[in-house]
């Protein structure tokens, strides 16, 4: 199918060929269904200069990438990358890219196990409600409780979770379902800026804003009864789940490298079809001090969540008299990042630098990488919904490690645009709609809410469909939100 | 003198305009403050300094919105006037910016959507006739 001046194929159920063109070194990849790729393909027919069909195939064009530029199905256009875009690079010949990271550095998602059921949620509802809008710190430039230092700050950029564990702020066992085991190697704070730290004294422990969100979920589904019992996840309990990033210290990671790399791209004449796409070799002395940060920056996210952990064990044992052991970490995924990972190519073991902007690790069977409890049947992958749908939780899978890197979708993905959104609904509205599915929102303000609005978002349920079908990743089970915390 | 949205699907698109490449960036940095808060409603009680210099006119327009941001965060205020001087050096642009405004206060100011960083998408300094415009879209 000729679109624009693309050439698409389905060359298997929901998976789509990008033919490569003279500029790319490796064709596209994008798994979706007809209902995505219309939406994919109006945008280019509607001459939108700027849509993520582009976009696969720019990150298609930069030197080094192994196999494909990949997308998943919660594709929609992002900064130099699709947002759902992965991307792996070889470490000796490629780059890494700043729109294959963006700004909000391994922005993630954890899901935490309790004892509750949805019963005992609801007999409380109110009650935990506000204590977690209470003790967690969320919306504009919220601060913790954890004030550090900078020479603090470099503890938690060399040794990430395991920094806010022995401030008190988390549990030693969690430290084994945290992806990564919440601490990358190769994290130097040198490469992280005086003012990127300066602005994370106070922001370890706090949730932000936008699209980031706690929520108090009821398992309502088991689609795997094997895998959902080694997660630990029966129907009807109550569980949390929590998405946030690094904060601010990511963000200035962020704006200080976007113009390192611009520089860089310079320097090393590479050629590139998007600003937004500004890279350095991986080699080189900017390459390495980017990624030295960059996995500072993922260390820091690492801590944070496992901060706002402790505060949602600290609110269950107010309200609910709930042990903070006893509320279990399941598992703490990242999105958003680079990393250095070892996968089969052409039948041999190679080394990429692995770039997943809006997509996340979901590795199979048997890899080291998986804490050993799950390691038989591969990683969760937590997929969020929208505060009025539902979410989801996956597992790895060998499928997904032979195609996409064991990459699989973050999210449900936009539609709408935030400005579209705050015409079509009202915060006040969406409140009240979902109060009448028995879901009660706290937020700092109705424009974040009205957003972040259901009906902003693909159908979730489409987007698990097509990565449950294609076997990147297969369903475990299904949460609906009870109790939203917006930021 | 104006500043402007335009939609993007994840993000927010701003655009200021003005007699001169400084007014647009004046212009932009209201757009984005509007973007996380009611930003128009801060009095010019404290002032800031930015200093700025880049390669291409492009990339000084997102170092000076980024310098912008993180000054907010770091100091908790909100700005709603700019003062821009731009000047062509040997071999780069070098921008020197005054911010004023106020200490964030939720109650007065709102809380609208955080903005993370200026970014390089859609990004676009130029000359409309006889109007200078800037654009770019903020992560949030």
């Amino acid at each position: 199918m000729k679109v624009g001046n693309y050439e698409l194929k389905e060359v298997k159920k929901y998976t789509w060929e990008l033919a490569q063109d003279s500029g790319m070194n490796v064709p596209g990849v994008i798994f979706g269904n007809k209902a995505i790729m219309d939406h994919l393909i109006a945008d280019v027919k509607e001459g939108k200069e700027w849509n993520a069909l582009r976009q696969v195939r720019n990150v298609a064009t930069l030197p080094g990438l192994v196999k494909a530029s990949f997308a998943m199905p919660d594709i929609h256009p992002g900064y130099g990358f699709p947002i759902g875009g992965v991307g792996a690079f070889d470490t000796e010949t490629g780059v890494i890219i700043m729109g294959g990271i963006g700004y909000d550095v391994n922005c993630g998602v954890r899901t935490m196990t309790t004892p509750l059921t949805k019963k005992d949620i609801l007999k409380k509802q109110k009650e935990i409600a506000d204590e977690l809008f209470k003790t967690i710190p969320a919306g504009l430039g919220s601060t913790g409780k954890l004030h550090l230092t900078e020479k603090e700050i470099d503890q938690v950029l060399k040794n990430g979770a395991e920094f806010a564990i022995k401030k008190g702020f988390g549990r030693k066992e969690d430290l084994e379902f945290i992806e990564e085991n919440g601490k990358l190697k190769g994290a130097d704070p040198k490469a992280v800026s005086h003012l990127a730290k300066k602005r994370q004294f106070k922001q370890i422990g706090t949730l932000g804003s936008g699209n980031h969100y706690l929520e108090i979920q009821i398992v309502d589904e088991i689609y795997d009864k094997k895998i959902a019992k080694i997660y630990g996840l029966k129907k009807g309990q109550a569980v949390v789940s929590l998405h946030c990033g690094s904060r601010a210290l990511g963000h200035q990671v962020g704006m200080d490298y976007t113009k390192i790399l611009a520089e860089a791209t310079r320097k090393y004449k590479i050629k590139i079809p998007d600003k937004e796409l500004v890279c350095a070799p991986f080699k080189s002395p900017e390459g390495q001090q980017y990624y030295s940060a960059v996995a500072a920056a993922i260390n820091a996210a690492f801590a944070n969540r496992e901060a706002l952990g402790h505060l949602v064990r600290q609110a269950f044992k107010k309200v609910f008299n709930v042990k903070e052991k006893d509320i279990k970490l399941m598992y703490d995924i990242a999105h958003n990042t680079a990393k250095i990972e070892t996968h089969k190519v052409n039948g041999k073991m190679k080394k990429l630098i692995v770039h997943r902007k809006g997509a996340t690790r979901a590795f199979g069977p048997g890899r080291q990488e998986v804490p050993k409890k799950y390691r038989a049947v591969g990683q969760p992958v937590l997929i969020g919904g929208t505060m009025g749908t539902s979410s989801y939780i996956l597992h790895g899978t060998q499928t997904g490690m032979d195609l996409s890197f064991g990459s699989a979708a973050h999210g449900a993905g936009r539609i709408l645009s935030r400005r579209e959104a705050t015409r079509r609904f009202r915060g006040e509205s969406v409140v009240n709609a979902l109060s009448r599915k028995g879901i009660m929102i706290r937020g700092h303000g109705w424009k974040g809410i009205a957003e972040e609005a259901p009906g902003a978002y693909k159908d979730v349920d489409v987007v698990i469909n097509v990565l449950h079908e294609t076997g990147l990743a297969k369903k475990v089970a299904r949460v609906k939100p009870l109790v939203v915390i917006k930021g | 003198m104006v500043y402007k949205y335009f939609d993007h699907q994840a993000d927010v698109g701003i655009i200021g305009e003005g007699s001169s490449n400084a007014v647009a960036f004046q212009e932009a940095a209201k757009a984005m403050f509007n973007v996380m808060y009611d930003a128009d409603k801060a009095r010019a009680l404290q002032t800031i300094t930015i200093k700025a210099r880049a390669e291409k006119i492009d990339e000084l327009f997102v170092e000076w919105l980024n310098k912008l941001l993180a000054q907010a965060d770091l100091k908790r205020l909100v700005f709603s006037q700019f003062k821009v001087q731009i000047e062509q050096k040997t071999g780069y642009l070098a921008l020197t910016g005054i911010a004023k405004g106020e200490f964030y206060n939720e109650k007065k100011h709102g809380s609208k959507t955080e903005v993370k960083a200026a970014t390089y998408s859609q990004l676009k300094v130029g000359k409309k006739g006889d109007r200078w415009f800037a654009q770019t879209v903020v992560d949030v």
